[in-house]
């Protein structure tokens, strides 16, 4: 087939696309000048007010461990969940689990975000719990969704997992929790790191369910972003992007070199 | 001998937490499968499927303003009669104020305009991706998902600079000698009566800069179940039409494109489900004009305090739009497990 110059030309310029807003962030976080998109000249400055600013500092933290918490609860879960789904054939509820776990993956989070505040407010009328919002509920709200992306990066590693391994296992006498701890874990342990991942990246980026769920005291990173960011553009934000647009530049290197040095695997990844 | 290993042996079985597990669930007389079902489910029934029952009671609840601003459904008198109350009234208002019936016309048409245009951006990267040499196609395919990685909200925001009047775009143009161009066509255009309009043009806080954001923010979503159903597409069968004289753009009619019609609706389901519930892009680029449920339904809840009204459109959002895409989305996996 000949080849045109139209695909490379409309493809390239899909990519530029992508990549020129992440680029002029990183560019202009470097910029002297208080109007963002004005060349005033190289400076670092606006890293060190960045730094210098508590309430983006305490949020960035709070962010962070909520994160951690929710994407290793919905890591359990999930893994749960997959493992159910894909390994128990039929049981009783198995529809209901199946909606259930796929339906946040298309769920308008502003109804995620309301049901869960409206949930919260009425287990704490009936119960007392949980007494007021904060990070807690924040945590719940974000384990709920995440879990949903964990159950499906799970099934699929675990469903083209070849199932002899499993069964000469239990041949040999393992007990079924035995085989999942020695035989299914390590083979699905990278999907579970990629879970993980997926559902703390999740988690740091909300927004919106996390505004719902959250109290007072309890400002997330994108709250604290969002907040500033209707005051208008400001260079410091550059400079926050700057930061997590290099972690996620350093990240990716690392797991590349990662792949690369590892011996070839014989399974399909 | 045989002793000692018995003891290694014992030694190494005791930290191994399967019988932690076994013991303490036979203690609580679980069956190892419930044990695996039972977290979850528990968890997803309380956190998700109770929610949705809360809000579905609150939208028939009345609104009163105290603490919370809802009345209860349920009320007991003094005799101990238990009395149901459904206000449907929460639903009558929203169908008479037209503020509800125009967000919901705006959203459906906001997203439907945005994935067409990032099918028609997608579509050609994901056939170029799809095309490439093995270890070009795996970089690419890395650089579409690399920016989901980085913030939402920061990949939103580097939008608001370029756009803006004295921004990006705005400056390179004037660097172009825009301005000076569109004096001179207006010389030329002025004895017609017509004008093209000065500089700064008016982008950020309009409905063409929430195209752009969602299409920016899910064209991977676009791309990437594409790129599946492209790959797999059999290069013989564009060599026998070439065969039978087809011209390229006449063999992408007839035999690419009706083949890839599952890429092509599992990526725009991706794009347009998101998009008609989307807060952050049409209130950070929209105008105050732009009009979309998402953004009514947090003005309801976090403005006005009417937890019955946002209720009531969230319902409303869930059966009008999201249950008919829900079900149309099975009904297309069947047909695809059929092939």
């Amino acid at each position: 087939m000949r080849r045109g110059l139209f695909l490379p030309i409309v493809a390239t310029l899909g990519f530029v696309f992508l990549y020129a807003p992440i680029v002029s962030l990183v560019v202009f976080s470097f910029n002297e000048s208080k109007l963002v998109t004005v060349w005033g000249g190289f400076s670092t400055k606006w890293y060190v007010e960045l730094f210098a600013n508590p309430d983006v500092l305490n949020a960035g933290l709070l962010s962070l461990r909520i994160a951690a918490s929710s994407a290793t609860i919905a890591l359990v879960l999930g893994t749960l969940c997959a493992v159910a789904l894909q390994r128990f054939g039929r049981f009783r509820g198995q529809t209901l689990m199946a909606g259930m776990v796929s339906a946040p993956l298309v769920m308008p989070d502003v109804i995620t975000g309301l049901s869960l505040l409206l949930l919260f407010v009425a287990m704490q009328e009936l119960f007392g719990w949980p007494a007021g919002r904060g990070e807690l509920t924040i945590v719940i709200a974000h384990a709920t969704f995440c879990m949903a992306y964990v159950t499906v990066v799970v099934r699929s590693r675990l469903s083209d997992l070849d199932l002899s391994l499993e069964e000469a296992a239990q041949d040999l006498g393992a007990v079924p929790a035995r085989v999942f701890f020695d035989i299914t874990l390590p083979i699905i342990a990278p999907a579970l790191i990629s879970g993980w991942l997926l559902s703390f990246t999740l988690s740091l980026d909300d927004l919106v369910i996390a505004s719902f769920v959250s109290g007072p005291d309890s400002n997330t990173l994108p709250m604290v972003i969002f907040s500033k960011m209707k005051l208008g553009v400001s260079p410091d934000i550059n400079a926050l992007a700057a930061i997590i647009i290099g972690i996620v530049a350093l990240g990716v290197v690392i797991a590349t070199a990662f792949q690369l040095t590892r011996p070839k695997q014989r399974a399909p990844a | 001998m045989t002793a000692d290993l018995a003891t290694v042996h014992s030694a190494h079985a005791a930290w191994r937490p399967w019988n932690f597990l076994r013991n303490w669930l036979a203690m609580a007389g679980i069956g190892g499968r419930w044990a695996v079902i039972l977290p979850p489910m528990l968890w997803l029934c309380i956190f998700f499927l109770i929610p949705l029952v809360v809000v579905i009671k609150i939208a028939f609840s009345e609104s009163v303003v105290a603490q919370p601003p809802y009345m209860p459904l349920v009320t007991v008198s003094k005799e101990g009669d238990v009395q149901l109350t459904l206000h449907l009234s929460t639903f009558l208002y929203l169908t008479q104020d037209r503020l509800y019936f125009d967000a919901f016309i705006s959203s459906l048409k906001i997203a439907l305009i945005s994935t067409v245009l990032a099918l028609l951006v997608g579509y050609p990267m994901a056939y170029f991706i799809a095309r490439s040499p093995d270890r070009l196609r795996n970089i690419l395919l890395m650089l579409v998902i690399l920016p989901f990685w980085s913030s939402f909200l920061l990949r939103v925001y580097a939008w608001i600079g370029i756009l803006k009047n004295n921004g990006v775009v705005d400056n390179l143009l004037k660097a172009a000698r825009v301005p000076w161009l569109i004096d001179r066509l207006n010389g030329l255009l002025a004895p017609l009566g017509w004008s093209v309009p000065q500089l700064p043009w008016p982008m950020l806080y309009s409905d063409f800069a929430v195209y752009l954001g969602i299409v920016y923010m899910y064209l991977p979503f676009m791309i990437l179940p594409l790129y599946t159903n492209l790959v797999k597409l059999d290069a013989a069968l564009l060599e026998a039409s070439a065969d039978l004289g087809a011209k390229p753009f006449r063999t992408f009619l007839s035999v690419t494109l009706p083949l890839s019609v599952p890429g092509i609706v599992a990526g725009s389901m991706l794009v347009f489900i998101p998009a008609i519930g989307e807060y952050v892009i049409p209130q950070l680029l929209g105008g105050p004009s732009t009009l979309m449920i998402g953004r009514v339904l947090w003005d309801e809840f976090f403005a006005n305090r009417d937890w019955p009204t946002a209720s009531a459109v969230a319902i409303v959002m869930l059966v009008v739009v999201v249950a008919p895409l829900l079900a149309l989305q099975r009904v297309q996996a069947a047909m695809v497990d059929r092939q």
